[in-house]
């Protein structure tokens, strides 16, 4: 009896792993023999998209072994700079200090938008006052300087209730919480510490969906996930209060809390004709990938305009 | 011959009575060896005064104080749950119960023991809490109070099982006596038995005790991340095991002082444990040579 039991378990995985491997992807002649190794290295936010491409690439081209790493953008640019990567993931563009590294060593490159990522302000649905905040609302509350000192919703907006504060956010490990900081506190890594601060997303959810008090941040991805249990607070962007919609994370109204995501391309790299391949692949694929792995794709016209760019880069470098 | 296999058999026993000592010997020693360069960078005033605990931000503190205090207001409560409860039913299943019930329900009873912990943890954030926030509406979604009752229905088995065994000791000449001198059952129960066996019941809440202060995935799951200076039950805390597990998870720099902040709170819990477990092994020490 156990015996059938597991066979069955058995052959049900088998055949749910079967069905993944069907996933049709255009085949182009000649790609199946491409062989080679190509080095990818950076941003933990671009890895999830880098490596989606990547894993649908391996059906295209079995024999082209793809490595990335996550050194972070910095760390990432510092092996691009010395010529040890062939593409380098990015969640900000090249710092001039970046540049020069690579002008030094005598590496030019292309820089590519591949995707948008979103941050999402969050409130619990029972939360009936806050309507939006402003940038200098959400540094009041973020800061350092906050810590112990701002506790209470009508510290922000003398109307707000006289209410404890309950704060979720990303673990300082996380890219999402350096982002957030750099884009609202004015430096990377830098906020107040006594909140409740978790890299699993799931426990934020938890945490501002059983709180009535509760104020939070996440990646939107997550927000699209839960919309049924938390409620999506606008940000002042300088002209007007933006949600995070596909719409306004793509145009770029949702300041300053969204971003482009960046691969960028060494020139001596894309003489070797499986790293051309995987970048067109890329920027075929990477508004599907992005979508699924929770972020926002660019708009069609402007991975045209991407592939355009990197065509005449290729011949450029030829 | 045989005395060479006697003899390989008793460094083989002897062997394995080393290994468990060399091992804690060993852990011992680690905690103790971070802890003191942890010390050498943080003043150790300030660690047991500073009433702010974020070593990972900013703006660093390393108070221990608001994690004890999270730590400390989980196990009361715990313990508040427990004790009363454990205690009724030991009292019961020894002085009132039918012999078979007492057989059926006492492993009954410790199966609440088995359930592991992460299944209480989840029990106390997905059900208890949301139950509570109908009575209380400004409770948390992490909360000690939920936290705490759940950990006092898990160490229900230690106290009413150890105490129950401890009451079960006690010679059934005693009981008579009090009969004899025209005593109801339960005042023969309250008057006699209970403070008879009372260093039974004792060795069994300090033990629920270190256990709740141990305890880890329940608080870790329902009771939040947060450390904060406070007794108040409604609000995210975090004990010292939840802060060592978040610390673990992330992805903290080894050899850096937010890694060897792991080892003072470890070594403080250890602290704990430690004092509670040896009083309770002297109490032990104590009641067992009572009726023999």
């Amino acid at each position: 009896m156990k015996k059938t039991l597991f066979l069955a378990v058995f052959s049900a995985i088998m055949i749910a792993c079967g069905g993944k491997t069907t996933k049709d992807t255009q085949l182009a002649q000649g790609e199946l023999t491409l062989s080679g190794t190509i080095k990818i290295d950076g941003s933990s936010t671009v890895f999830p998209v880098t490596e989606a491409v990547a894993e649908e690439f391996r059906s295209v081209a079995p024999k082209v072994k793809v490595t990335i790493g996550i050194s972070g953008t910095g760390g990432g640019f510092k092996k691009f700079s010395r010529g040890e990567t062939n593409l380098s993931n990015a969640s900000r563009p090249i710092k001039d200090k970046e540049m020069a590294a690579c002008a030094e060593s005598n590496i030019s490159y292309l820089e590519l938008e591949v995707a948008y990522d979103g941050l999402a302000v969050l409130v619990n649905p029972k939360n009936d006052w806050v309507d939006s905040f402003t940038v200098a609302e959400l540094k009041k509350i973020w800061e350092p300087a906050a810590q112990g000192a701002i506790m209470k919703w009508n510290q922000i907006r003398p109307e707000w209730p006289n209410e404890e504060i309950h704060l979720y956010g990303p673990g300082v490990a996380s890219g999402t919480y350096d982002y957030f900081t750099k884009a609202i506190v004015g430096k990377s890594g830098s906020s107040r510490g006594d909140y409740t601060a978790s890299e699993d997303d799931h426990v934020l959810v938890q945490g501002i969906a059983g709180d009535k008090y509760s104020l939070g941040f996440f990646g939107l991805a997550y927000y699209s996930e839960n919309k049924d249990k938390l409620s999506l607070i606008g940000v002042h962007n300088g002209t007007e209060v933006v949600k995070p919609t596909l719409e306004t994370v793509s145009n770029g109204t949702y300041k300053p809390l969204s971003r482009p995501l960046f691969l960028y391309v060494n020139s001596t790299s894309v003489a070797s004709k499986e790293v051309v391949t995987f970048v067109d692949f890329y920027l075929e694929n990477a508004g599907a990938l992005s979508k699924d792995v929770g972020y926002i794709p660019l708009p069609k016209e402007k991975y045209n305009a991407q592939q355009e760019r990197f065509n005449a880069f290729v011949i450029k470098n030829k | 011959m045989r005395k060479l296999k006697e003899g390989i058999i008793e460094k083989t026993l002897l062997t394995s009575a080393l290994i468990t000592i060399a091992v804690t010997i060993g852990i011992v020693s680690v905690l103790a060896f971070e802890t003191v360069r942890f010390f050498k960078e943080v003043s150790i005033i300030d660690f047991f005064t500073d009433t702010q605990w974020t070593p990972l931000f900013t703006d660093k503190h390393y108070g221990i104080l608001p994690l004890l205090s999270g730590t400390f207001l989980t196990s009361a409560i715990a313990i508040s749950v427990a004790l009363p409860i454990g205690l009724s039913i030991s009292i019961y299943l020894s002085e009132y119960a039918p012999k078979n019930f007492r057989k059926t329900v006492k492993p009954m009873l410790e199966l609440l023991a088995a359930i592991p912990t992460v299944v209480y943890g989840f029990f106390a954030l997905i059900v208890v809490t949301p139950f509570l926030q109908g009575i209380f509406p400004s409770l948390s979604g992490f909360n000690s109070l939920s936290a705490g009752l759940v950990m006092g229905i898990m160490i229900i088995p230690f106290i009413s099982s150890i105490s129950e065994d401890a009451l079960h000791a006690i010679p059934k000449e005693l009981r008579e006596a009090s009969y004899g001198m025209g005593a109801t059952k339960l005042q023969t129960a309250f008057k006699v038995v209970v403070p008879a066996a009372s260093s039974g019941i004792i060795v069994s809440i300090i033990l629920a005790i270190s256990r709740a202060i141990g305890e880890t995935m329940i608080v870790a799951v329902a009771a939040g991340q947060q450390p904060r200076l406070t007794l108040d039950p409604t609000v995210p805390i975090e004990t010292i095991t939840a802060y060592i597990v978040q610390v673990s998870l992330g992805d903290v720099q080894h050899g850096s002082i937010e890694y060897r902040t792991i080892f003072a709170a470890g070594i403080t819990l250890f602290a704990f444990t430690f004092i509670l477990n040896t009083i309770s092994y002297s109490i032990r020490k104590k009641y067992r040579s009572a009726y023999e």
